[in-house]
């Protein structure tokens, strides 16, 4: 956080044509792939962070794979900075622009290539939606299962390059575990698969590299992703705490008692509220916390496991349970939880997604900070907390046109994201570094971690141009950041330039 | 005995010296996965007297250790907690480390529904080619933090960097276990697998042995049982025989020659590897001789997959091929993590 200003010498970049490149582009693909009007590009200016927008030089829209390998070849040839963009429904920045480079948009890439649902694997391109891949294959009775919130909306191909999870990865895990095989185009234009159809491949494992890289390595054009059987029953329970702490510790008593539940989510009470007065989920108003627990299995299974849970509930002092009575009634439950985020937005015009994880034993004493924080820099934060994996999400809100309050919310987050690392945990669970939270990478990592981060990124790269100024900070940007950092809490002089 | 700081300061002094003069280091715990790879080369940089659990609460499902504990310690460890490694490792004999069991990141039976050692690294402490000592991952369930190092690590056999220290997820034990037989020809043994695994049941590993297909059903009572009713089959003593697939002590390991391990789209055809032992839901084939490496490689290619010599390979000849393009990257790792080539030279590829 603290991100206002951009470092454009991080990556000294050549001064670019963009005439020749766009008649370079309009060479290879058809007219309407090709922006360069300002007015066609604005709608490219940001992703699902909004606060530090910018206009790229050209935006192109590739229709296959050959373009994409054409695109990438033209930018390699005139040294184009390119940052690629799935539904940019990013909350780190990742997709953001660079105003001296090209946007490489992959949504008309959107076909599902080939099901199998003998060998319960789908083959997809980079811009199909996470929740189009379940629904094609419904038929079949499988499931492709990371289910990020915003599934409706986020594409394949982002969930690979941000290695996003969902409300369900406790027990069926991230992206990186449900994929099987990528394609991947290369900074010089050349195809490479990565992993396979069966289960290990030899030598280093590319696919764990490449998932989660953030656009950094490399361009994903086509995603084996693994199917899972739908399973026979799922039903969810709702508990109500009349305590945050409380609600922690019934999380641990779960996992203590040997169960696994599919999905385990924890909201506070602003987020409950907010929720409420969204969508009317049902949520309990008057609670200072919920936990949301699915189980799901044959209907033998889950009978004993909800009655397991209930138990541990129970005796951990929940207040109220509600189990879900149909499979309406359960998807209501999740629909709560899943419109959080633009809930939240509701409340105020402008919100920042954190996503620090911590382990799960310090969750009582991070939330107490965190509510203590409300108060240094004069902000509401709501929580939202995939609690099973100890991933938090607090949600600082904001009025960005307001005095001072995207600078006070800044240095919240940042405050957060330095809280997790105190405590043992990381800066990000899911969303992403991108230009969000690199400051913070300078906190989590020493300089020699992040010269093999460097290394790594230009063994595919050597020049920086995939991607600049996003997830792995240059060791002059940390130098300075801690400089700034020693003097954090003293007078700040916002005015002054820093790099 | 020694203090542990004093083990890492040997391992560094033996990494400088091979970086100063230009030789290699082989990383090596209890040296039960030596019969893999392309050669053994350089000198042994011994882990075992790096030993000991670090940090282990069972209600944060995570474990982290120190390179040489054995790993029969820390299954005994997650055992009296009621919890296991997911990825059932392979230990290859009595010497197994903790370290060696990530860097060869062999998996076990539960590899195709829980998944393989790669997928519950979280965090890797290492000394890297300059003998800094680097941490990656972290000890929670979810990071996205920089590149992931720590699962780049799982299956590297020591040839990026020396795994200190590792942090891995672990899972609750299942309630109950059932292990039920088919007789079944091979044919139909592997089309019954792909079913089982596409059908919601708590199937937890799948073997055709060349006599008969066994399924392993796990979690709860109710629902093992449940499972089974479904699905039918003879119960069958199944702890020892899992045992025997994991441990590679089942008859079928008992040939000699090339053992190939051909890990393919699940339902490829059986062809001419009628005497094959299939594993993990169809997608595993292992063969004996029967060919060479380019024509096990051939099949797989054809099927989504790859060959690998796992047992019986010529020192020096290659235990597996992959594209050129994959190649180039493959080497572009290495380069960036090792680029004096110090860390077991030719362990994996031919080349490097
Ligand atoms: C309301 C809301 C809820 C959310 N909930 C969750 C959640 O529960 N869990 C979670 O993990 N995330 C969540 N997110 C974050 C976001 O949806 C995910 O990060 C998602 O994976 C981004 O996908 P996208 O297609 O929108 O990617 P974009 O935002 O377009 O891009 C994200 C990054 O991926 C890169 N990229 C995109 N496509 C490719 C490609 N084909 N090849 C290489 N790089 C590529 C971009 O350069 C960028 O760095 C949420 C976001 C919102 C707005």
């Amino acid at each position: 956080m603290g991100h206002s200003e951009r470092d454009l010498n991080e990556n000294p970049v050549a001064l670019i044509d963009k005439q020749t490149l766009v008649k370079k582009f309009l060479s290879v693909l058809s007219t309407e792939s090709v922006k360069y009007e300002t007015e066609d590009l604005t709608p490219f200016e940001c992703d699902g962070l909004s606060a530090y927008p910018q206009i790229p030089m050209i935006v192109v829209l590739p229709e296959n794979e050959d373009q994409v390998c054409q695109v990438m070849r033209i930018c390699h040839q005139y040294k184009a900075p390119i940052v690629f963009r799935g539904a940019g429904t990013g909350l780190s920045g990742g997709a953001i622009p660079y105003d001296q480079g090209v946007l490489l948009v992959l949504s008309k890439l959107k076909r599902i290539t080939h099901i199998d649902p003998v060998g319960r694997y789908a083959v997809v391109q980079p811009g199909v939606r996470n929740a189009a891949i379940s629904e094609a294959t419904k038929i079949h009775e499988l499931y492709y299962a990371p289910d990020p919130s915003s599934q409706i909306a986020c594409s394949i191909g982002g969930n690979v390059a941000e290695n996003s999870g969902g409300v369900h990865c406790l027990k069926y895990g991230l992206t990186v575990n449900n994929i099987l095989k990528v394609r991947f185009v290369t900074i010089e234009g050349d195809i490479v698969e990565i992993g396979s159809e069966g289960l290990d491949s030899p030598g280093y494992d590319l696919l764990a590299l490449v998932t989660g890289s953030e656009g950094l390595l490399g361009v994903v054009t086509e995603v084996t992703v693994k199917l899972l059987p739908t399973p026979e029953k799922a039903q969810a329970i709702m508990a109500s705490f009349d305590d945050v702490e409380k609600a922690g510790r019934a999380v641990a008593d779960i996992i203590a008692a040997g169960i696994i539940p599919a999905g385990l989510e924890m909201m506070d009470k602003k987020a409950i509220n907010a929720v409420e007065q969204f969508i009317g989920a049902g949520y309990p108003m008057d609670a200072a916390a919920m936990l949301l627990c699915e189980s799901d299995g044959s209907s033998e299974e889950v009978a004993s496991e909800i009655q397991k849970t209930t138990e541990v509930l129970n005796k951990a002092g929940a207040t109220e349970i509600t189990i879900s009575s149909d499979e309406t009634h359960r998807l209501k439950l999740w629909a709560g939880r899943k419109s959080a985020f633009p809930a939240v937005g509701r409340v105020l015009p402008d919100y920042f997604c954190m996503d620090g994880t911590i382990p799960r034993k310090t969750l009582p004493d991070v939330l107490k900070r965190i509510a203590a924080m409300e108060d240094q820099f004069q902000l509401q934060c709501a929580n939202v907390f995939h609690a099973g994996d100890g991933n938090l999400h607090p949600l600082i809100m904001f009025d960005a046109n307001e005095g001072d309050q995207l600078h006070r919310a800044e240095l919240y987050g940042a405050a957060i994201l330095e809280l997790c690392v105190e405590v043992g945990g990381t800066i990000t669970g899911e969303h992403g570094v991108g230009i969000e939270k690199i400051n913070q990478m300078c906190i989590q990592f020493d300089n020699q971690e992040i010269q093999t981060f460097l290394n790594l990124k230009r063994a595919f790269d050597p020049d920086g141009r995939l991607n600049p100024g996003k997830a792995i900070p240059t060791l002059n940007r940390c130098a300075e950041f801690g400089h700034m950092h020693v003097h954090r809490g003293e007078e700040r002089f916002p005015d002054i330039p820093r790099f | 005995m020694r203090t542990n700081e004093t083990v890492i300061d040997r391992f560094k002094s033996q990494i400088i010296d091979a970086k100063k003069q230009s030789t290699c280091v082989r990383i090596r715990g209890g040296g039960s996965k030596d019969f893999y790879g392309v050669n053994l080369e350089g000198e042994i940089v011994d882990t075992n007297e790096f030993t000991g659990i670090t940090e282990y609460e069972p209600t944060e499902l995570v474990l982290t250790a120190r390179s040489g504990t054995p790993l029969k310690e820390i299954e005994q460890t997650l055992n009296e907690n009621n919890q296991m490694l997911p990825f059932e490792p392979p230990h290859m004999g009595t010497k197994a480390t903790f370290g060696g069991c990530i860097a060869s990141g062999f998996s076990g039976p539960r590899r195709a529904s829980q998944g393989a050692v790669r997928d519950f690294v979280l965090g890797a402490r290492i000394l890297n080619a300059d003998a800094v000592d680097l941490q990656f991952g972290g000890k929670v369930m979810k990071n996205v933090a920089g590149f992931d190092v720590s699962r780049l690590l799982a299956g590297s056999f020591g040839t990026l960097g020396l795994i200190l220290e590792s942090s891995v997820k672990v899972l609750p034990k299942p309630e109950m276990e059932r292990t039920v037989l088919f007789d079944l020809d091979i044919q139909s043994a592997l089309e019954k697998m792909n079913t089982l695994a596409g059908s919601p049941i708590p199937l937890s590993a799948t073997c055709f042995d060349g006599n008969q297909l066994a399924v392993r059903l796990s979690g709860s009572e109710i629902g093992v049982i449940a499972a089974h009713k479904k699905i039918g089959g003879e119960v069958s003593e199944g702890a020892s025989y899992w045992q025997s697939i994991k441990e590679q002590t089942h008859p079928f390991f008992g040939s000699e020659g090339c053992l190939y391990r051909l890990s393919v789209n699940p339902t490829a055809p059986i062809n001419r590897y009628t005497d094959a032992l299939i594993e993990w839901n169809g997608s595993t084939r292992w063969v004996w001789n029967n060919g060479t490496l380019a024509e096990h490689q051939d099949f797989a290619n054809e099927h989504g997959g790859h060959a690998t010599v796992f047992r019986g390979n010529q020192l020096g000849n290659p235990i597996s091929s992959i594209s050129p393009a994959l190649q180039v990257l493959q080497q572009k790792i290495k380069n960036s993590m090792d680029p004096d080539g110090i860390f077991g030279k030719n362990r994996l590829f031919a080349e490097f």
